[in-house]
């Protein structure tokens, strides 16, 4: 049915079942908007928010898919800015698992606020002290980029190329990719730290706070880091949850390695920055206000020592190791085993900055606050993975996302058809000829 | 014009509040509320998400009968100053909702333009801001008593306490009218100020030497505004919040109890912040 929209050289399912697979999943996306229109209408009391919690799940999925779609811009980098070639056969991915989670950031970011249809006053009344000014400012900005590096490739869809017009911006467009690619990166530095700023300067929270670098807390730096170890190792866990879907191999392994490669690096990296971070403060800021490390992990029935240890141990020291080790990257399970650590350590470190931040208790008459989403926070938050899943269902299937897909996957039949189809239209051609 | 000039020195509005005359009774919280219609519903029993300006935390010594003692402490916004103005809020709303001025010394919120980030509230460690989850519905007949010196907020933006700075205003409109350059101690009193019957709470400019206020908190400006007398402490000093609600006690454990402190740490040492 809509063989013609389907690229040249590769497979895809029966319409049945990809409209079966957007069903359920659109089901999922129906209820998120159920959700978002229920917190739109009747407000914010629609959450469990309070106001202990007044960031709470959204902002935490917010800070997690800014932090996992760095896939994008690091991947960008790494391709047009430092020449590593062989991503090139990844980067159509990680940009539109870029654009996914940006786009999620922004719907999300629009429910969260009390007043929607007052949200441009970030950028009127801009406070030029405030991180989320910068954030606002340097997000929308990269999505715009996003949006330009995407561009191009729904321009390549088999029906589109053919309209020259189309076919020559798209060509044009890749042409000057790198000018993008390195304003992605631009942007990307600052909006990501300033993300980590955004708890490192509350110096009423002695949980969240840091000391710096002239305006800047050591976590915009570890956040803007984080992200660039991080992101790509999402970008690898979806081609790999992809792969498995598709039950087609999808990307060489060589390009899977290299990326893993420098994620592993860069997240040991991170995780010995992490680790000085952490020891400075638990030694030095936090018992300079007056408070020690056990009043932080105890004294509740949920953060515990363990968060530390997961996030830093499990979710950066164990992924790190993997991936930076030969032997065992070139391991698909153990290799896979550090992307969902390193997902996991980063999604951590988010949930801690935002949710435990506002969970310890700082007035020392004050106690621990804990908090559940309800389930309008949970749709709202399924809401944008559904979404993403569905845009991802339709670039795969209608867009040529995977350049080494069809290499990899020869289809016997449709080789012997089309040298049958020309066999046939020789014959035709032949008056012409004559 | 240099005679005028002495006329706008920066005022510091600021409290005193004795805690070992506060009995609790909530008077102050009752006269806030309805000074300042703050909105309420019909179940106000979660007070996480109940809006009070002036909310009373009750404190207890940790020790058992025959020893045990309480405390009141009414908590308004302490009016932080920070470093230059650099309140834990002010510096981080991303659309300068909310303003110190540096006239007043008074943390401002403007209902207006906050379009509900929250991360003011995210930043207090006072928990002093407050979100309107609900829009403000009030029982039949009872927004005719609203004050209509201050706007009623709607949903989904932040408030706190102002100070009554509406207060401030009238009575800056009456000096004006008479002819006088400053406003008067008894002029601009806020309402807790007043309603306080065990007269707790002292209001006025910390700057002014002939204020009340300044005589009890003695604010040292070489040292943070912090006070120099004994009786007083800050809540949570340490953070360099550099607040304008000055409380005063007796007893040391009331004294410690307003702030962070390692176990070996005397109460009242505060260390120099970091930022």
């Amino acid at each position: 049915m809509d063989t013609a929209l389907i690229p040249k050289g590769v497979k895809r399912c029966p319409m049945w079942q990809f409209l079966l697979g957007l069903g359920i999943v659109g089901a999922v996306l129906l209820w998120g908007v159920y959700a978002m229109l229920l917190c739109w209408f009747k407000g914010l009391n629609q959450t469990n928010m309070n106001d202990y919690y007044g960031f709470a799940l959204w902002i935490w999925a917010d800070l997690a898919v800014i932090a996992l779609g760095g896939g994008a811009f690091f991947s960008g980098l790494l391709r047009y800015i430092i020449g590593k070639d062989e991503l090139k056969h990844i980067i159509n991915y990680a940009v539109l698992i870029g654009f996914i989670c940006y786009s999620s950031a922004l719907l999300i970011l629009a429910i969260d606020i009390g007043q929607p249809l007052r949200g441009w006053f970030i950028f009127w009344h801009a406070n030029v002290h405030s991180m989320l000014t910068e954030v606002a400012f340097c997000l929308s900005c990269y999505f715009a980029v996003l949006t330009i590096e995407y561009i191009p490739l729904i321009l390549e869809n088999r029906q589109l190329d053919k309209v020259p017009f189309f076919h020559n911006l798209s060509h044009n467009m890749h042409e000057i990719m790198a000018v993008f690619a390195a304003t992605g990166a631009f942007l990307s530095f600052f909006h990501q730290g300033s993300l980590g700023g955004v708890a490192g300067v509350l110096f009423g929270r002695p949980f969240a706070f840091r000391e710096g670098l002239l305006i800047w807390p050591w976590t915009f730096f570890l956040f803007t880091w984080s992200a660039a170890a991080y992101g790509p190792c999402f970008t690898l866990l979806i081609t790999w949850i992809t792969e498995k879907v598709t039950r087609k191999k999808l990307v060489k392994d060589n390009v899977i390695e290299l990326l893993a490669k420098i994620s592993g690096w860069m997240i040991f990296t991170y995780t010995i920055a992490k680790i000085c971070d952490t020891t400075r403060w638990a030694n030095i800021t936090a018992p300079g206000l007056g408070q020690n490390l056990a009043d932080f992990y105890t004294g509740n029935a949920f953060y515990g020592y363990w968060i530390l240890f997961a996030e830093i141990v499990l979710g950066g020291v164990v992924p790190a190791i993997i991936l930076i080790s030969a032997g065992l990257r070139k391991h698909p399970t153990w290799r896979v085993v550090a992307f969902f650590l390193g997902v996991m350590g980063v999604s951590l470190n988010r949930w801690v900055m935002v949710l435990q931040v506002m969970a310890v208790p700082i007035l020392p008459f004050d106690t621990w606050a804990l908090y559940y989403p309800s389930w309008q926070e949970v749709a709202t938050t399924l809401l944008p993975v559904a979404y993403g899943i569905i845009l991802i269902m339709i670039s795969y299937r209608y867009l040529p996302i995977f350049p080494q897909e069809a290499e990899l996957n020869p289809i016997e039949e449709e080789t012997s058809t089309a040298v049958e189809a020309h066999t046939k239209s020789a014959p035709d051609l032949e008056p012409a000829k004559a | 014009m240099k005679h005028e000039q002495n006329h706008t020195t920066p005022m510091r509005y600021g409290m005193a509040i004795d805690l070992d005359k506060c009995t609790g009774c909530g008077a102050c919280m009752t006269a806030c509320m309805a000074e300042n219609n703050v909105p309420f519903k019909e179940d106000e029993s979660d007070k996480l998400v109940s809006i009070t300006w002036m909310r009373i935390f009750e404190l207890n010594n940790g020790k058992a009968f025959p020893d045990t003692d309480i405390c009141y402490l009414p908590r308004p916004c302490q009016h932080c100053e920070g470093h230059g103005g650099h309140s834990p809020c002010v510096s981080v709303c991303p659309a300068t909702a909310t303003d110190y001025s540096q006239e007043t010394g008074i943390v401002s919120q403007i209902y207006t333009r906050c379009f509900g980030c929250r991360y003011c509230m995210g930043a207090c460690p006072y928990h002093a801001r407050y979100f309107n989850w609900w829009d403000p519905v009030w029982p039949d007949g009872m927004e005719k008593y609203l004050s209509p010196n201050v706007s009623v907020r709607m949903r989904g933006v932040v408030e706190k306490c102002s100070f009554c700075f509406h207060r401030y205003q009238l009575a800056k409109n009456q000096v004006y009218l008479d002819g006088e350059r400053k406003v008067p101690e008894a002029d601009y009193q806020t309402a807790c100020t007043q309603a306080c019957p065990a007269g707790a709470i002292v209001f006025g400019d910390l700057n002014n030497p002939e204020h009340q206020v300044h005589q009890i908190v003695k604010p040292d400006s070489e040292n943070g505004n912090k006070s120099r007398n004994p009786r007083a402490f800050r809540l949570l000093e340490r953070l360099g919040t550099n607040t304008k609600v000055y409380y005063l006690s007796n007893r040391e454990w009331v004294r410690r109890a307003g702030d962070n402190y390692l176990a070996h740490e005397k109460t009242g040492q505060v260390s120099k912040p970091h930022h």
